[in-house]
């Protein structure tokens, strides 16, 4: 494979495995354990907001690691590296979203089964949870990659990318959560979700790639 | 092949920076952009580039349709651009595959010195050794234009030495090198010197 978009590919996934990938799943289990703390001993109440708690838990450690996302190669110089390439920046971008989605936002799909029993989630509920954080997962980094690129030249950034991304992520938080339920709207919200991360995912990179190159002017 | 650019006009923060610079470099020529601090010579390397979008004027690679020039460009920075917690060989192989190249690792690291530390991580090589790590780039990705900024900083006598017989290499194949300097560089070129534009011109 040495394709321009294999190579970004495979250099981000073996940088993350050199470094603190795990920290966004226990970020999301110290958000699931705390959050019956506060509620108090209501199992019934628990188990009807557990969902509503995943996509919060989710949502906030997908941004925990974004800020780093474009920032390192915009210090080192390897964003001048990128655009040397045979390939658009936006290409590029959206490989860089992908193994940061693989790293970070993937795990969390994978841990939120365990973690909805800690919540007295429902098979059946666990089942949904799961389907729509993987579909929502990637709409979140995506937005959020615009974030980072927007933010890669502060030094204060790292505070701004969930500003900006919190307010944007909305829609896809009300039908995540929508689609993890289980009433009759629950298949129409997935497909509602599933077009959103195909929106952010067709827009997302070229959008970042754009700011990118905006602020080298 | 020839690196044609003209009339450029860049201006950073409001301040006109290059205002109607113009070459040309032809197969096997070198280009010495000089002058002092401030005088627009990164800025230079990084419109030929295209990282930088000029105002007005243009930089084009006569002879080549098939790409465009940024594909067929090297664009040696102050940044090296070596991730610290990647080996050092790769390192190269990121910036071989990313820029399309076809070129042997091992001998490019050979060549500018670091075969014997390959495998070692990046965060341990010291300043001169990142620059050479970013120089066996040109060698791991052959490209016809080399565009050089200070490309002797950090680098010991040898590594100077080395450089300049690259590039008399590189341009006895056809190569194309543009470097910015305020030294003396190891090769012969011609010079393109810049002045410091401090004032802005009356309108």
């Amino acid at each position: 494979m040495r394709s321009p978009v294999a190579a970004v590919l495979t250099r981000d996934l073996a940088l993350a495995r050199g470094g603190g990938a795990g920290l966004g799943v226990v970020f999301f289990l110290i958000v699931v354990t705390l959050t019956p703390f506060a509620i108090g001993p209501d199992l019934a109440l628990l188990r009807r907001i557990g969902p509503a708690i995943l996509w919060l838990g989710a949502l906030l450690a997908t941004l925990l690691g974004l800020d780093r996302l474009l920032q390192a190669d915009h210090e080192d110089g390897g964003l001048d590296l990128l655009h040397l390439a045979p390939a658009s920046l936006g290409t590029l971008v959206a490989a860089k979203i992908f193994a940061h989605w693989l790293t970070t936002g993937l795990p969390l799909v994978l841990a939120a089964p365990l973690f909805g029993v800690m919540l007295d989630i429902a098979s059946q509920g666990l089942g949904r949870v799961t389907i729509a954080l993987l579909v929502g997962t990637p709409a979140l980094a995506c937005l959020g990659a615009v974030g980072a690129a927007l933010t890669v030249g502060l030094r204060r950034g790292g505070l701004l990318v969930p500003v900006l991304i919190l307010p944007l992520s909305i829609p896809v938080l009300i039908f995540g959560v929508a689609a993890s339920g289980d009433g009759p709207e629950a298949s129409g919200a997935l497909m509602a979700l599933a077009g959103l991360a195909l929106g952010y995912a067709a827009l997302g990179p070229f959008a970042a790639a754009g700011a990118l190159k905006a602020l080298r002017d | 092949m020839r690196l044609v650019a003209s009339d450029l006009v860049v201006t950073r923060g409001g301040r006109p920076v290059l205002s109607g610079v113009g070459f040309a470099v032809p197969a096997g020529g070198a280009l010495a952009v000089v002058g002092p601090n401030g005088a627009g010579k990164s800025t230079l390397l990084r419109t030929i580039a295209g990282l930088l979008k000029p105002l007005s004027g243009e930089v084009r690679l006569e002879g080549e349709d098939e790409f465009e020039p940024r594909e067929r460009m090297h664009l040696l920075g102050h940044q090296d651009a070596v991730k610290p917690g990647l080996s050092v060989v790769r390192n190269l192989r990121f910036a071989r595959d990313l820029l399309g190249g076809e070129g042997d690792l091992t001998a490019a690291l050979a060549r500018v010195g670091l075969g014997a530390i390959a495998e070692l991580p990046g965060s341990t090589l010291s300043a001169g050794q990142k620059r050479r790590l970013a120089i066996a780039r040109l060698l791991a990705a052959p490209r016809p234009v080399w565009l050089l900024d200070e490309p002797t900083a950090a680098l010991d006598a040898a590594g100077q030495r080395l450089l300049g017989e690259l590039v008399a290499e590189h341009r006895a194949k056809g190569g194309m090198v543009v470097a910015a300097t305020h030294l003396a560089l190891g090769f012969e070129a011609e010079t393109l010197e810049l002045g410091t534009v401090v004032t802005v011109p009356a309108e």
